[in-house]
């Protein structure tokens, strides 16, 4: 598993970056990136994400 | 010139209140200092409530601005699950709702003004530390520059990345976040416009409040703080919460909605490492946020106040080391870890405070009382009687009027 960001849901309010326990997401201006290779798919983005942005999914190879 | 020749003292990470703060100060203090923003608007979007008590006025040594203190409040509402109220209000003003973007461009335009140079647009994606001097990968528009500085603060709120690049974790845990969703809502009513107004209860907002913050004719920053475990728990986000209770309020639901903003609050307490070798934490990115009411505003400037004021004596020294700089969290604490030990504690008896609980409390303090308790005509000893007395039943809500009003 893998988190995933749905950009038309995202506030782009960096809650994510902050919970992220392996500094895995990144907030650039209005866009989330996140580095798939270091997700260790805790959830604790979701978890956080005021607007359920954030989700974790099957990691596709 | 570009970036890559100049060596700055100081580079902030955040042009947002605690990196304006320090910016304000190094530029005063004659500190060559550079302040890098990723956002392409000081101030925008901002992150959740805009209150500003006096207090904070006299500490930052702010003079309110119409421009930007857009609304005097005089007191609070506190609003029990069953819609019983608790009203403590004053004659005279006890703080401002600001317009937040005004407020920090305003923060921004001194700063500039004072000598501190301030970059927009422009993305750290990587910091590391060579002999004594930090180099910052930027990403500016379509090409990546390097900035070279002795040392960096901070200040880039709860989504910091600069301070771990550095190694020191400024990562927050989902105990200790709420999770904040906010509107500017307009043409809305139902409520006192010269008071904060906050709903309690466990279906309203678990492990928090909702806000209504007043901005003036019929304009108000509406929003909600929870515990981000709880909406974990219970599948609603912030978002649902804040959405469904508009929609029972009849002076809200009909209203416009002109602004969105999210944001994570940490609100467990201060980083307990502020600093390293050629580096600072400040505001949200130091967890530097009060722990009951998860306002960080004023806070994150005085934090921001005094990493300048530390790395000022950097300056002086040319000693960029923890040597110098170590004495930053420890001036910190010094400074606010006394009350922050002691809202936690209120934190954590809030946080068992049930909805009866709540509706006990708005039903057993008078209109009467609470005006007293707000306005200081009460004696410390006189507002513990009248807890005591009133909540005799409920011993834990005494130990919280306490903590809050004596």
């Amino acid at each position: 598993m893998v988190a995933k960001n749905n950009s038309n849901k995202c506030a782009y309010c960096g809650a994510c970056v902050g919970i992220c326990p392996v500094a895995a997401i990144v907030l650039k201006d209005t866009r989330i990136f996140i580095d798939e290779k270091k997700c260790i798919s805790c959830g604790s983005c979701v978890k956080i994400c005021p607007v359920g942005a954030m989700s974790l999914e099957i990691k596709k190879k | 010139m570009t970036g890559k020749e100049i060596v700055y003292d100081v580079i902030i990470a955040g042009a947002g209140p605690a990196g304006l703060a320090a910016g304000i100060e190094l530029a005063k203090g004659k500190a060559n200092v550079l302040i890098l923003d990723r956002k392409q608007e000081i101030g925008c979007p901002k992150r959740c409530a805009e209150g500003l008590s006096n207090s904070w006025f006299n500490i930052m040594k702010l003079t309110p601005n119409p421009e930007w203190a857009v609304q005097k409040i005089k007191g609070a509402v506190l609003w029990a699950p069953n819609g019983k109220s608790v009203k403590m209000k004053d004659k005279k003003e006890l703080g401002y709702v600001l317009e937040r973007k005004m407020f920090e461009k305003h923060l921004a335009i001194e700063a500039a003004k004072l000598g501190a140079k301030i970059l927009l647009k422009h993305q750290i994606i990587e910091a590391k530390r060579e002999n004594g001097i930090v180099t910052l990968k930027v990403e500016v528009h379509d090409h990546v520059e390097e900035f070279k500085a002795k040392m960096v603060i901070a200040c880039d709120g709860i989504d910091s990345l600069v301070a771990r690049m550095l190694g020191l974790n400024t990562a927050n845990n989902l105990k200790d976040t709420d999770s904040g969703y906010q509107y500017e809502m307009t043409n809305i009513s139902g409520y006192d416009e010269d008071c904060l107004h906050m709903y309690f209860g466990n279906e309203v907002a678990p492990r928090g409040y909702i806000w209504i913050f007043p901005k003036r004719d019929g304009t108000a920053n509406v929003g909600i703080g929870i515990g981000a475990y709880v909406s974990a728990e219970t599948k609603i986000n912030a978002k649902g919460y804040l959405d469904r209770w508009i929609e029972k309020q009849p002076g809200l639901k009909d209203g416009s909605i002109i602004e969105v903003n999210a944001g994570g609050i940490p609100v467990g307490g201060f980083l307990e490492k502020m600093d390293a070798d050629n580096l600072l934490v400040a505001g949200d990115a130091g967890h530097m946020v009060d722990p009951i009411h998860g306002g960080g505003i004023g806070i994150a400037m005085e934090g921001g106040r005094l990493a300048a004021q530390v790395a000022l004596k950097a300056v002086k020294a040319n000693d960029y080391t923890s040597k110098t700089l170590g004495t930053y969290t420890k001036e910190w604490f010094t400074l606010r870890g006394n009350k922050l030990k002691t809202r936690l504690k209120s934190r954590h008896l809030l946080e068992h405070l049930s909805d009866d609980d709540f509706n006990y409390l708005a039903e057993s303090i008078t209109m009467d009382e609470a005006l007293k308790i707000g306005n200081g005509s009460l004696s410390k000893s006189e507002k513990v009687m009248l807890f005591t007395i009133k909540l005799i039943k409920r011993p834990k809500l005494i130990a919280i009027m306490k903590k809050f009003f004596v």
